[in-house]
């Protein structure tokens, strides 16, 4: 019994540590062995693009909250205005930045 | 076949050492195959933890008492279900159930999140192979299952009170709390560590969240109905340390999930927010460690270990490396964006964050006094159940009238006349509840009667926020109400998840309200033939008899229980003698009217020779509506926790975006 233990035990290191090295073996195939490294410009675009969804996402739940009588006439007239102006300067921020990609932004953004 | 799990738990300490270092050394140096081979690692440990748990359930199944776990654990007369639920009774086993979970979570963890936060892992792997090594350690080192004995005859048997069938479900759902906070805490500090702070480690972790927090709080749930039946003294939660541990996590991941919500539309609290995952982390280290290091003596602590000390090192590893790595990004985690007004959604949110961990600082408070009075000052004292009912009242109630204000109230800002318009029907509704409440006697205990009149604002609150959303989203739609209601609640689970579990809370408050402010109670010796009468029962005592069970010597008395003049049923309350173990455990009776939602509670308290009993008897009033809370809690967080195919594809057009 205790001679089958080992060899099942063996025979699970074995698989186990081929699981392992798995990439390495198939090191060949590979062409990017490095970690990409930090983008800053793309970090920029993701908190921008982050920044438009926040804004964009407030003006639709200000739309529904109004709808829904949460929000009186009279807050929303205040909001709205200002929400505006935030989803606008994000676009403007987001376009400024995309230098060559602009067209596909613009697209993402009135899809 | 004790060698195998001995090596599969070796090979699991090695391959989780491997994926903390190796994986910590592509992370630095930016190795992708190194990387890939370390979260294989992680994938590889759990399996061989599987291969080491089934090892143990084998020995277990097979009452293989050469197994020094198995006997100290069970015996020949346990039946099976207890006998596989011995597998986290214990220390050992319940380290084991903690290192296979825990491997599992971070393998599917990893996995799904390559594309999201692809990034963020290199660090989130060498992080979760640093926690997996610690109890991997212990288990390789302190405290295995597979330590072997010459074979005694038969085993120690089970404590009496694990041998109850929630025992076998209580332990496991808060194994998955517990560990299922790792995720969220791996990956934040990942976050910070690789300085890619922005939002996507909520939304990689935020099911992850959800699902541990469930799973705590079902889990505690599941142990004060434990506790309500086989603990035996009528009350459903004594604010005992082990059920606070799991109390104090469940509260810091309540804060968590709320004020996130601030930072994705806000992109405020950022700091506070990784502060709450490392807190909920550590608390429930903390947690681990009052249940399984016999430091506090408590009827939920089975085990006296030397795991102590190692627990509380780790504990300090954890705090010092988060609170180092949080001070270090600092200047990422700023947010420009402030509190636009004291009256406004986020502001309700802020407001029940600092309830929330308020609430749970006082609890710890009072867990840990006890202990630091004992090694300080050499005096053993005991905090009662006086100082958390007072800080529960004093931060709860606040924090129910915030459930009922904060989804009325509008982000960004409200006037109040605004506000006070949304409030009016549900602070009408709550009034008349009052009223009649008090008219109804309720007025016995002031606090139960607050408690329900904010639970009925609650309730209105919500009502009306699914009536007034359901007719806006029918006008928008020009659709039926039903397809308004469904369309509802899948734009936007969370929201209206998290309503359904803001009911479940209240329900919970009515029946604590219930069986804590307006329980009956009385107690009587009685001869066969004898009644007493409790709460509008009376109880007949028709003699006592004893019998056989399959694994102890059960005592029972039997009573005839009238409403009125009817007879409505027969209740057997006593104590069961277990033969292996030599311990006698309290066996009460409940006898359960879901119409008025109230149990008959009956304790077989002393039997004497003369043939009479000493009877105990409770009529708790509401108290099955604590169970309800339970199930409604879990539904509301399956409807917030269901995946959201528009927000994926929307989270994935903006990364592929920003890395166009």
């Amino acid at each position: 019994m205790e001679a089958f233990a080992l060899i099942l035990a063996a025979l699970l290191t074995v698989a186990l540590v081929l699981f392992v090295a798995r990439p390495f073996l198939r090191a060949a195939e590979r062409q990017d062995e490095h970690l990409e490294d930090a983008d800053p410009a793309a970090a920029l675009r993701l908190a921008l693009l982050e920044e438009r969804d926040r804004a964009l996402a407030a003006l639709k739940e200000l739309e529904f909250d109004h709808r829904t009588g949460k929000v009186s006439d009279d807050d929303y007239r205040e909001l709205v205005g200002s929400l505006r102006r935030e989803a606008a300067q994000a676009l403007r921020a987001l376009e400024t930045k995309e230098v060559g990609k602009g067209e596909r932004v613009r697209a993402n953004v009135r899809r | 076949m004790p060698e195998l799990g001995r090596a599969a738990l070796v090979a699991a300490l090695g391959l989780i050492l491997y994926a903390a270092i190796a994986g910590g050394w592509a992370a630095f140096r930016g190795r992708r195959r190194l990387l890939d081979s370390a979260a294989s690692a992680l994938v590889a440990a759990f399996a061989a933890t599987g291969v080491a748990s089934l090892v143990l359930l084998a020995a277990l199944a097979a009452r293989d008492f050469s197994f020094e776990y198995v006997a100290r654990s069970t015996s020949r007369e346990l039946p099976l279900g207890y006998t596989l639920a011995a597998f986290w009774s214990g220390q050992a086993g319940s380290l084991l159930l903690w290192l296979l979970v825990l491997t599992g979570s971070a393998s599917v963890a990893v996995g799904l999140n390559r594309g999201l936060v692809r990034d963020v892992l290199p660090w989130a792997v060498p992080i979760l192979g640093g926690v997996s090594a610690f109890f991997a350690i212990l288990l390789v080192f302190i405290a295995s299952p597979f330590v072997t004995q010459a074979a005694p005859a038969d085993g120690a048997g089970m404590t009496p009170s694990l041998q109850n069938p929630y025992m076998m479900i209580h332990p496991p759902m808060l194994y998955l709390g517990f560990v299922g906070l790792t995720i969220p805490f791996a990956f934040a500090m990942a976050a910070l560590a690789s300085k890619r702070t922005d939002e996507r480690w909520i939304v990689a972790t935020r099911r992850w969240t959800l699902a541990a927090w469930t799973f705590l709080g079902f889990g505690i749930l599941l142990g004060a109905k434990w506790a309500y039946e086989e603990v035996g003294w009528g009350g459903w939660y004594a604010w005992d340390p082990v059920e606070n541990a799991a109390l104090m996590p469940w509260l810091v991941a309540t804060a968590f999930l709320h004020s996130v919500m601030v930072q994705e539309k806000k992109n405020m609290l950022r700091v506070w927010n990784v502060v709450l995952v490392a807190g909920a982390f550590g608390l429930s280290l903390f947690g681990t460690f009052l249940t399984r290091s016999g430091v506090i003596n408590s009827i939920h602590s089975f085990t006296q270990s030397s795991i102590g000390p190692w627990f509380l090192g780790f504990i300090a590893v954890v705090a010092a490396a988060s609170t180092a790595l949080i001070l270090a990004r600092m200047t990422h985690l700023r947010s420009r964006t402030r509190l636009e007004s004291l009256v406004s959604r986020e502001a309700a949110f802020l407001y029940n964050n600092l309830f929330l961990v308020a609430l749970a600082l006082t609890i710890l408070w009072g867990v840990v006094y006890p202990l630091v009075s004992e090694a300080v000052r050499g005096v053993a004292v005991t905090v009662g159940a006086p100082y958390y009912d007072f800080f529960a009242l004093v931060f709860g109630l606040p924090l129910v009238l915030l459930m009922g204000i904060g989804p009325l109230v509008a982000w960004r800002r409200a006037s109040l006349r605004s506000l006070g318009a949304s409030l009016l029907w549900p602070a009408g509704v709550a009034l008349a509840a009052g009223v009649v409440l008090l008219v109804l006697g309720a007025g016995s205990s002031p606090a139960g009667l607050v408690g329900y009149t904010f639970g009925a604002f609650v309730l209105a609150a919500i009502v009306l926020e699914f009536a007034r959303g359901t007719r806006a989203r029918k006008s928008l739609a020009a659709s039926g109400w039903l397809a308004a209601f469904t369309g509802l609640v899948a734009r936007n689970r969370r929201r209206y998840g998290g309503y359904v579990v803001h009911a479940s809370i209240v329900l919970l408050l009515v029946g604590a309200i219930g069986i804590g402010g307006f329980s009956t109670t009385t107690e009587a010796r009685l001869a066969p033939g004898e009644s007493l009468a409790v709460g509008g029962y009376r109880l007949q005592f028709l003699g006592a008899d004893q019998r056989r069970g399959p694994n102890a010597q059960e005592l029972r008395a039997n009573l005839a229980v009238y409403r009125g003049d009817e007879r409505v049923g027969t209740v057997a309350a006593g104590k069961n003698r277990y033969l292996a173990e030599q311990q006698t455990s309290n066996e009460v009776a409940i006898r359960t009217d879901w119409l008025r939602g109230e149990d008959l509670f009956v304790i077989g308290d002393r039997f004497h020779a003369d043939g009479s009993v000493f009877l105990k008897v409770l009529v708790n009033p509401l108290v099955n509506l604590i169970w309800l809370a339970g199930f409604v809690f879990v539904a509301g967080a399956l409807v917030a926790m269901w995946p959201d195919a528009r927000e994926q594809r929307r989270l994935a057009g903006r990364l592929a975006l920003a890395r166009a």
